[in-house]
């Protein structure tokens, strides 16, 4: 990591950027590329790639500025998955040319991506997925069926992982590819979701044809590579810095203080136990960005999603009930295709059911509580007899 | 009152043979007509009700007049057959305007001592299922608000309000006294909403000139209105039971059923205690619930305090309940084809249906002498 540039130096950079390149008279799309090949995307990736490899907590200097001067920023939450989880992967595992392909389209939001992670029989136990990879000279034929993906219908690219090889245990037969979701054989079917919209898809993949210069790590190591998706999907979940009242309990406070009539001393009660806990949960992920600035990353990573899912289910249960009969209506159950995942947009009733997928997606609560008991607090992990079996040889 | 007023008579919180067969053919019924598939394409369907549904509950069953007595065309049972029905009926989420036409527009009526006259006729009406009746006050409307809702005339509108949509019949509060509003009749305008909770349709109501034929005078009206309110409070504890039910009854079947990492989810410990201690809850639901029926039943005076516990308690169970139904059924509790969401749309609307928890705590606070700060 480089100590040569500091903050005066990424100032300086950005002033210049926005001065090449004026917000006022640029498109969205030219400055977003602009500012990527400045190295302002992400300070902290190589030069070349969006970076300067400069130091991580440079970031929000830049982002400051930018903010302060009115220009567009890419919208993450149409591009989360490639932002919060692509990116990273590619950035650890991938090819130099892997890496110039991806990375700024992704960056700019030009290039959706999604996640064939899950399928119907392999949620939490994801090491037991089913989908085939076969070799077959230059390619690998795909057949296989994902579940829960958010995004698969506006995605251009996918990471996915598939089974290379069933004669070893799970954990050591899986592969990690970058998949083209325009290719034949990939067929993308709308499932529609509790709060009425289909955020999520059903994905069918028929002799999809993917060259082997899209592979992302060793063959049979894919679950290594995946391990690196996952965390980086718990931090992006759960770790994104919002100001005080930034989160779902802003939306909540503002309601009390504007509707004194719905006031309840029983609500008021809840209200402050629930704003306290969103204020130390943004205490805490604060103290964690500041403990990987220092260089001491803390295991307090893995607790963040937790209490995210946790408190915008609470928060939002309160809000609906402190709304009384509006609280009993919704705004609209159209079945529609959101073209971004939004968790706290529209109305209370959205809110709540939206909120109900925050323990789910990205690995549920118990399967993160397991994580921290057995790698954190180091309890004695739970009889397995899943280890050493050969994948084909497990009751499924 | 005291608190140990009902330390004498023990209230009766088991069931009855007659109620389990009426629970029975209660049930068959909506496995019938209204199992889940059926209640997700009638949400979405342009007439969410059932008619021959509610006609064969209503009129086959004949479970509209229960609490009528016989001879005002009723079956001449008691808030516990009800409370049965109600069971039923949360357990299988069906779209059906029972609590809110057979349970508090009934109960209103029977409160005006109907002896002939208006309200009679109207009761045997609900009673042999012919006429659908409730009450034009928002859905989520505690008993202890009862008085407070008699202010206004016969020109407003009111939100909210439940299975109006279906209703033939509004009972409207005014300062004069109870109205009854035929929904066809002139200055008479109800706007279907948005609900939550599809299973269940709210609405608008508008009065614009509209008229109707007086029940009762202010007074005798305020506390039949009351009563009203008290009997769906304390029955919707019944609702909220068979929904909490089924939640963990389906939520202990699938994790038994779904494999992950080689052995059935629900071996795991973690998820065993979760339902263990939701089985707990919905024990002691029933015994809330039971004990709000009984006490309505009997027109026992602690009728107030055991509904009010009753709803205190139960509301949260149900919506404990489905939330973790939701939780422990992984992704599939998310989509619209299981139906796990409808439950927990029913359950999050119900607990602010006749008044939340908390209100319905403050009712206790009230009554067992335990005063705010
Ligand atoms: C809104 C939403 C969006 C999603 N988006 C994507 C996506 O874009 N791409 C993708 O690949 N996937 C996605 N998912 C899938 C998600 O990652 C899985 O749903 C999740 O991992 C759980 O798997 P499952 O649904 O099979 O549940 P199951 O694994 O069947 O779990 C059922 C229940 O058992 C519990 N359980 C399982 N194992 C254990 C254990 N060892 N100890 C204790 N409890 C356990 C679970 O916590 C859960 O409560 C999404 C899911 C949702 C809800």
């Amino acid at each position: 990591m480089s100590t040569v540039i500091d903050a005066a130096g990424i100032r300086r950079l950005t002033q210049e950027l926005l001065a090449a390149r004026p917000p006022a008279t640029t498109g969205r799309a030219d400055f977003l590329k602009a500012r990527f090949d400045a190295g302002l995307a992400w300070v902290h990736y190589p030069v070349g790639l969006g970076g300067l490899d400069a130091p991580r907590s440079l970031q929000p200097v830049v982002d400051a500025e930018l903010a302060a001067a009115g220009a567009p920023d890419n919208d993450p939450r149409r591009i989360g998955i490639g932002l919060g989880m692509a990116a990273p992967t590619i950035l650890g595992y991938g090819t130099e040319e892997q890496k110039q392909r991806f990375l700024r389209p992704l960056w700019t939001g030009d290039e959706v991506w999604c996640q064939l992670f899950s399928e119907p029989g392999a949620g939490s136990d994801l090491a037991a997925l089913g989908t085939r990879a076969v070799r077959d000279g230059e390619d690998w034929v795909v057949d296989g069926q994902k579940v829960w993906t958010s995004s698969a219908h506006v995605a251009r690219w996918a990471i996915l992982i598939a089974r290379t090889d069933p004669d070893v245990p799970k954990h050591r037969g899986i592969s990690y590819f970058i998949c083209d979701m325009t290719d034949p054989g990939v067929e993308v079917r709308p499932l529609r979701q509790i709060t009425g919209e289909a955020e999520f898809n059903e994905v069918f993949l028929t002799g999809v044809r993917i060259p082997d210069s899209r592979r992302l790590g060793p063959v049979g190591d894919g679950w290594k590579v995946a391990q690196t998706t996952l965390m980086n999907e718990r931090v992006s979940i759960g770790g994104a810095r919002i100001p005080r009242e930034g989160g779902m309990i802003g939306t909540v406070a503002k309601t009390w203080r504007e509707q004194p009539e719905l006031r309840t001393h029983d609500l008021h009660q809840r209200l402050l136990t629930l704003w306290v806990e969103a204020e130390v949960a943004r205490l805490t992920g604060e103290r964690l960005r500041q403990q990987l600035v220092a260089g001491q990353p803390g295991p307090e990573g893995s607790g963040m999603k937790l209490a995210f899912a946790r408190l915008n289910q609470e928060i939002s249960g309160l809000e609906v009930e402190l709304l009384g009969d509006e609280g009993m209506l919704y705004g609209d159950w159209t079945m529609r295709r959101p073209e971004i995942v939004d968790f706290t947009g529209r109305d209370a009733g959205y809110r709540y059911l939206r909120s109900k997928g925050n323990s789910i997606e990205g690995g549920t609560s118990e399967v993160l509580l397991n994580i921290v008991a057995e790698r954190v607090l180091r309890l004695p992990v739970e009889p397995r007899n899943d280890k050493d079996v050969a994948w084909k040889d497990l009751a499924r | 009152m005291t608190v140990q007023t009902e330390a004498a008579q023990a209230p009766d919180l088991l069931y009855s043979e007659a109620e389990e067969d009426l629970r029975s053919a209660v049930r068959a019924l909506l496995a019938d007509r209204a199992d889940a598939p059926t209640v997700i394409a009638g949400i979405e369907s342009d007439t969410p009700y059932d008619l021959r549904l509610w006609e064969s509950l209503a009129v086959g069953i004949g479970a509209a007049g229960l609490l009528v007595p016989e001879k005002l065309g009723g079956q001449g049972a008691t808030h516990r057959e009800a409370a049965v029905v109600l069971e039923e009926l949360g357990r299988s989420v069906a779209p059906a305007p029972y609590l809110t036409s057979a349970v508090v527009a009934t109960e209103i009526l029977l409160a005006l001592g109907a002896d002939g006259g208006p309200a009679a006729g109207l009761l045997g009406e609900l009673a042999s299922g012919s006429k659908v009746a409730v009450l034009a006050l928002p859905f989520s409307t505690p008993p202890a608000d009862a008085g407070a809702a008699m202010a206004g005339t016969l020109e407003r509108t009111v939100s909210a309000v439940a299975e109006a949509v279906t209703a033939d019949v509004l009972l409207v509060p005014t300062a004069d006294g109870l109205y009854a509003v035929e929904t066809a009749g002139d200055g008479v305008a109800v706007q279907p909403l948005v609900p939550l909770d599809l299973t269940r349709p709210l609405a608008t109501v508008t009065l614009t000139g509209a008229t109707g034929t007086l029940l009762a005078d202010a007074g005798p009206a305020a506390e039949a209105v009351g009563r009203g309110l008290l009997a769906g409070a304390g029955l919707l504890a019944s609702e909220q039971l068979g929904l909490a039910e089924w939640c963990l009854t389906e939520t202990v079947r699938h994790t038994r059923e779904r494999h992950q990492f080689n052995r059935p989810v629900g071996s795991f410990q973690s998820l065993k205690h979760r339902m263990a201690q939701l089985w707990l809850e919905v024990v002691s639901a029933r015994a809330a619930a039971r004990n709000a029926a009984d006490a309505l039943a009997t027109g026992s005076p602690d009728a107030p305090l055991a509904v009010a516990v009753a709803q205190a308690y139960c509301s949260g169970a149900a919506v404990h309940a489905a939330e973790e139904c939701v939780q422990l059924h992984g992704g599939i509790g998310m989509t619209w084809e299981h139906p796990a969401h409808l439950y927990l749309k029913r359950a999050k609307a119900d607990s602010i249906a006749y008044g939340t928890a908390g209100r319905h705590r403050e009712a206790v606070a009230a009554l067992v002498d335990l005063p705010a700060p």
